[in-house]
């Protein structure tokens, strides 16, 4: 091989001098005014020089890479458009998982950046400040990237029209808004390992990495890049989370609580939110990569095993409710899918009972609870729906207060038994679904009792009107169209033309 | 306690060489191959070496163009001019 051409400086050179160079302690003002936000937590620095990104990034490489990555990103996108790529998945139910993801995940990437471009002014340390700037217009790529790419099915199928709208209003999405809200809402410091450990390092693998691999599998080609362009940002965004906490950990033992306690509330919001994707892999891709149990196995019990037998050093525990959460990996995407299943007549997508070798391949990979609990009851609803009595639930549920998911799980040692717990704070009684939203609720009551709870808003009368049909037009629902269940669907109808001129051809 | 690092890499063309030289220079590493991705474990530490990836590549790669193919990562990172290490600390 020739020569190598040597560079003038060495990558950790070069880094340095981005980010020990910039920063200058003020003098008209003192540092404390200029940045107010980042001691009220109780966190304590001694030497913001500490900070150790492990990517060394200048944002020379960055552009350079980041624009590679537009560049394949956005070849197979318009490939995808210009070759018909939607006649290629193995399934319209599969289009519900992508309607999920634009109007539940994509906004959420816009909170991201919101949020990292708050904090990124916040720190007075240059390297974080750095990492939370070059993340932010990350976050914007991302909700860009995958609206332009999510457009094309917008063309063809239904409840894809209105994600920001829909984000902002409807029942289920204020789970991960809520969740987005409640992170930006904290201190820059909590807004980091809510967002960057708890979220991205700890859980966004489930998401992203499972489920993409599953929109591959599936035909979904402009959904796999997007998701694989997204992620090879997360790579870099999981290593800031892990170095945040480290960070704070390493500079003083009287943050070790605080970092335990918000691992702790954090780990919990970001499970209760990713019971929307565990639905999504056991039941909205028609061809399945892995259960949700098995992608808990590997991304939260071995991964995160090691993760936090790694920060057992400086004092960190495993996160509380730990051994709950994993208990309920067996459950609640059939809980979940339960809970739509009763609301489809509400919600911009829509759903079905699964076919016979799905509900077998459900029975194989829950062998200790499928058949049981849930099978039993999708066969009943099966056999209803046969009888043209498809069940929809016309009562509004009782929603919990801190995560906002209908209170409709079980105690996971007794999966008949709705898991219910109250609070009582100012004379008024606020609902949790578990120990772990019990808990947050308990330690931040000012907090939650402030939630936007969808429930509470459409029996206050601010969300459209009186009766359902008028709060579903205020969510900006095509009636008959985005809602309701899949049989009998306008996007049924169009799939099963299109097989049809598929056979003829 | 289970101390496996791990990264997952895109199935393409640009990633093969990658995966190639990972095979090569952790031994121990486990090879899972997933629709569209592929993930190695391996138990400790994993390293990418640039010389590595060079060799099978027959041109210089920078090792941040790791970037362009990485999917997620799990262990600490350490990334230097000549290679790219996950690590736990146990």
């Amino acid at each position: 091989m020739a020569e190598k051409r040597k560079k003038k400086l060495g990558i950790k050179q070069r880094y340095s001098m981005l980010t020990r160079g910039l920063g200058w302690d003020t003098t008209y003002q003192p540092m404390d005014k200029v940045f107010p936000y980042d001691n009220y937590e109780g966190i304590i620095i001694h030497d913001w020089e500490g900070w150790e990104d492990p990517f060394r990034l200048t944002m020379d490489a960055y552009w350079k890479f980041q624009s590679e990555k537009e560049k394949k990103l956005y070849a197979v996108i318009d490939s995808f458009a210009q070759n018909n790529g939607h006649l290629g998945i193995t399934d319209a139910r599969y289009v519900n998982a992508i309607k999920l993801f634009l109007t539940g995940v994509s906004p959420l990437e816009y909170q991201a950046a919101r949020g990292f471009t708050h904090v990124g002014r916040q720190f007075r340390g240059v390297g974080p400040r750095v990492a939370c700037q070059m993340q932010a217009i990350d976050e914007l790529r991302h909700v860009q990237t995958q609206i332009h790419s999510m457009s094309h099915y917008n063309k063809f199928f239904d409840g894809l029209h209105s994600a920001p709208h829909m984000h902002d209003r409807v029942w289920y999405l204020s789970v991960p808004k809520s969740f987005f809200d409640d992170a930006r809402t904290a201190g820059p410091f909590e807004f980091l390992t809510s967002i960057s450990f708890a979220f991205e390092y700890v859980l966004t693998n489930l998401l992203f990495v499972p489920f993409m691999s599953g929109a591959a599998f599936n035909g979904d080609m402009a959904t796999v890049t997007f998701g694989f362009s997204a992620q090879s940002d997360e790579a870099r965004h999981m290593t800031l989370g892990l170095e945040v906490i480290k960070f704070m950990l390493e500079q003083d033992e009287r943050n070790i609580p605080i970092v335990q306690r918000w691992m702790d509330k954090w780990f919990w919001r970001g499970t209760r939110m990713l019971t929307l994707v565990g639905m999504m892999m056991d039941y909205m891709l028609p061809k399945r990569v892995m259960s949700w149990r098995e992608a808990w196995d590997i991304y939260f019990t071995e991964a995160g095993g090691a993760l936090f037998a790694d920060l057992a050093r400086y004092g960190i525990k495993p996160p509380k409710y730990a051994d709950i959460a994993t208990k309920e990996a067996e459950h609640i995407s059939h809980q979940a899918w339960n809970i739509f299943y009763n609301y489809t007549h509400a919600a911009a997508f829509h759903t079905w009972i699964p076919e016979k070798e799905e509900l077998d391949w459900l029975s194989e990979k829950y062998p200790d609870t499928f058949d049981k609990y849930y099978r039993p009851r999708l066969e009943y609803l099966d056999k209803e729906e046969k009888a043209g009595r498809r069940f929809y639930n016309d009562i509004l549920p009782m929603l919990c207060q801190v995560c906002q998911i209908p209170m409709g799980f079980t105690d996971m040692d007794d999966p008949t038994t709705i898991s219910f717990h109250s609070s009582e704070y100012q004379g008024n009684k606020y609902h949790t679904c578990s120990h772990g939203c019990k808990d947050i609720f308990d330690y931040e009551p000012e907090k939650y009792v402030q939630a936007w709870l969808p429930v509470h808003q459409i029996y206050q009368g601010n969300c459209g009107g009186a009766e359902v049909p008028d709060v579903l037009k205020w969510y900006n629902f095509n009636l008959g169209a985005d809602n309701m269940e899949y049989q009998g669907s306008p996007d049924q109808k169009l799939w099963d033309e299109w097989q049809a001129h598929r056979k003829k051809a | 306690m289970s101390r496996i690092v791990s990264i997952t890499l895109q199935n393409n063309d640009d990633a093969r060489p990658i995966i190639e030289a990972i095979e090569k220079d952790n031994p121990d590493a486990t090879v899972n191959l997933y629709p569209a991705m592929v993930k190695i474990d391996c138990d400790g530490r994993l390293i990418v070496k640039q010389e590595t990836v060079e060799g099978l590549l027959g041109r210089e790669w920078d090792v941040q163009e790791l970037h362009l193919s990485i999917v997620s990562i799990a262990g600490n990172v350490d990334e230097e001019d000549d290679y790219f290490e996950l690590s736990w600390n146990i």
